[in-house]
């Protein structure tokens, strides 16, 4: 009999384990993660928050466990289905990711284009994303004319355009002051309202502190529930 | 389709330099490749115009009187693939002998008697003009009472045509190998874009582009450069056979051979070979970077 937590979990790990050559990155991590859950990954850098995150989407294979996401099985994928994976997330990076040659429109317009959508309904997703963060007048602004509070408010328009189940933010306030990093707690706030699942890896404390979801901490690979919390 | 193509063009104007490389790579390997294939189908051509005008020059033997002469010329006559015959008595031929040798006409001069045979010239028709044909009628010529030898020049032309299938066979590795280096060098360029985007085409991977969505706009650029190196390469030769062709006219109109250039077909298939070109410069270094 499954649990009615495990039903409803979106993603969930069992025994995980990543290696780097002898470094040992995430050690034996076993995690669920509910649909519409807004989780908290804390830990100091290098901790192997970013590693957990990027296992996830498969940008690294596991080393030993399980991952599965939305049922799929990720070390059952085959190569050519990584995409279908991929987009069922939307990602945001601390450092944004963002295409230089490419304008504010283009780069969120290429979550869509990768599935094939209608141009006018591409049109009409990206403006209506892009008002939601606030970018809605600098659609032909390129990446590199905007502040880092902009740019990271343009990926998350990006990271949301496709609809995605689930949210994975690798530090999205790393490089931001603290007013840019309260405009971009707040879109994620709203996406989960919206029910989306959230996961923010984060060494932000201010961010934890006024967390309303769970908190999980890494320390040297190690998956815990902070005992403070 | 026309995202795609958009997309294409776009990239190709941002990455202006690297293509512009392509571009002249393939251009100039098609005009070289086929300045070798024009000059190929015009040799031919005069070749074939060589061919078609084999002449087998009949000399008789000395003191042949008229009477036999006569005979002869019947028996020539009766001869099938044979078109024409015509007499050039042994005076005619010292006078087209000293006509040619202008310079040298005191060395004639000097002759107490004419040494040349009387000679019967005979073109054969199109159809006999293959060499075992041409060995059959000069044999059977040669066994002619009053004739004392026959002479043609197709020993001359078996040799030629040995050395022209030679240089033909050379000409068709050469380029082979040219293609192949083009190829290598569209497929370095290539990646040298590829390179310089890896940033924009790993942001593609993460945000769940397919290889197909990534490589396709890829495939369209090679196309392009490949379609505008041909055109570039063919227009190249082109301008040069305007400039020089109508001189080589002048000197082979003697011939009867008129210099051409290629056939709408031809050309197509040059622009084609361009087009694969750039294509398969394309997939040799898209192969290796979807890889990484």
């Amino acid at each position: 009999m499954t649990s009615m937590a495990e039903k409803s979990a979106v993603i969930r790990m069992f025994h995980v384990h990543k290696r780097y050559g002898a470094k040992q990155a995430l050690v034996d991590a076993t995690l669920d993660i509910a649909k519409n859950e807004f989780l908290f990954i804390s830990g100091p850098s290098g901790a192997g928050k970013s590693t957990l995150l990027k296992l996830l989407y498969l940008a690294e294979p596991v080393s030993e466990g399980q991952i599965l996401v939305d049922g799929m099985n990720l070390s059952r994928i085959p190569r050519r289905r990584i995409p279908l994976l991929r987009r069922k997330f939307g990602i945001i990076f601390q450092d944004y990711k963002l295409i230089p040659s490419r304008t504010v429109y283009e780069n969120v317009a290429l979550v869509l284009e990768v599935r094939g959508k209608k141009r006018s309904l591409i049109e009409k997703k990206v403006k209506s994303v892009l008002r939601v963060v606030g970018m809605e007048d600098r659609l032909t602004a390129y990446p590199p004319s905007l502040s880092g509070g902009e740019q990271q408010r343009v990926a998350v328009a990006r990271a949301v355009a496709g609809d995605p189940k689930i949210i994975l933010a690798d530090e999205p306030t790393g490089s931001l002051d603290d007013e840019s990093a309260a405009v971009i707690f707040e879109l994620l706030n709203m996406f989960y309202n919206r029910g989306a699942t959230v996961v923010v890896a984060t060494h932000d404390k201010t961010l934890i502190e006024n967390a309303t979801g769970r908190v999980l901490q890494i320390r040297q690979g190690r998956l815990e529930t902070p005992p403070d919390i | 389709m026309i995202f795609y193509t958009q997309r294409a063009i776009k990239d190709i104007l941002e990455n202006r330099f690297l293509n512009v490389v392509t571009t002249i790579t393939i251009a100039l390997s098609v005009l070289i490749v086929s300045a070798f294939g024009l000059f190929f189908l015009n040799a031919q051509d005069m070749f074939n115009a060589w061919k078609k005008g084999v002449r087998i020059m009949v000399y008789l033997a000395p003191g042949t009187s008229e009477a036999q002469r006569l005979d002869t010329r019947f028996r020539l006559q009766t001869i099938a693939g044979i078109q024409s015959i015509r007499f050039i008595s042994k005076d005619d031929a010292l006078k087209l002998m000293k006509e040619r040798m202008q310079r040298q006409t005191s060395l004639l001069d000097n002759l107490r008697e004419n040494p040349l045979p009387d000679a019967f010239e005979v073109t054969l028709v199109t159809e006999s003009n293959s060499p075992e044909k041409i060995e059959f009628l000069a044999q059977r010529i040669e066994g002619l009472p009053s004739v004392s030898e026959v002479e043609y020049g197709q020993q001359w032309i078996d040799r030629f045509a040995n050395f022209f299938n030679l240089f033909k066979l050379a000409g068709y590795g050469m380029g082979a190998m040219f293609f192949m280096a083009t190829v290598f060098i569209a497929a370095n360029t290539i990646r040298l874009v590829l390179y310089s985007r890896r940033e924009e085409i790993h942001i593609m991977r993460l945000v769940g582009a397919t290889d197909n969505f990534i490589k396709f706009p890829f495939f369209l650029e090679g196309l392009i450069q490949g379609l505008s190196g041909g055109l570039i390469g063919l227009g190249m030769l082109y301008a040069a056979f305007s400039a020089i062709g109508s001189q080589f006219e002048q000197t082979l109109s003697a011939e009867m051979v008129a210099v051409r250039f290629f056939s709408v077909g031809v050309c197509a298939a040059i622009l084609g070979g361009g087009m694969v070109t750039g294509l398969l410069g394309c997939f040799f270094s898209l192969k290796q970077f979807m890889k990484e």
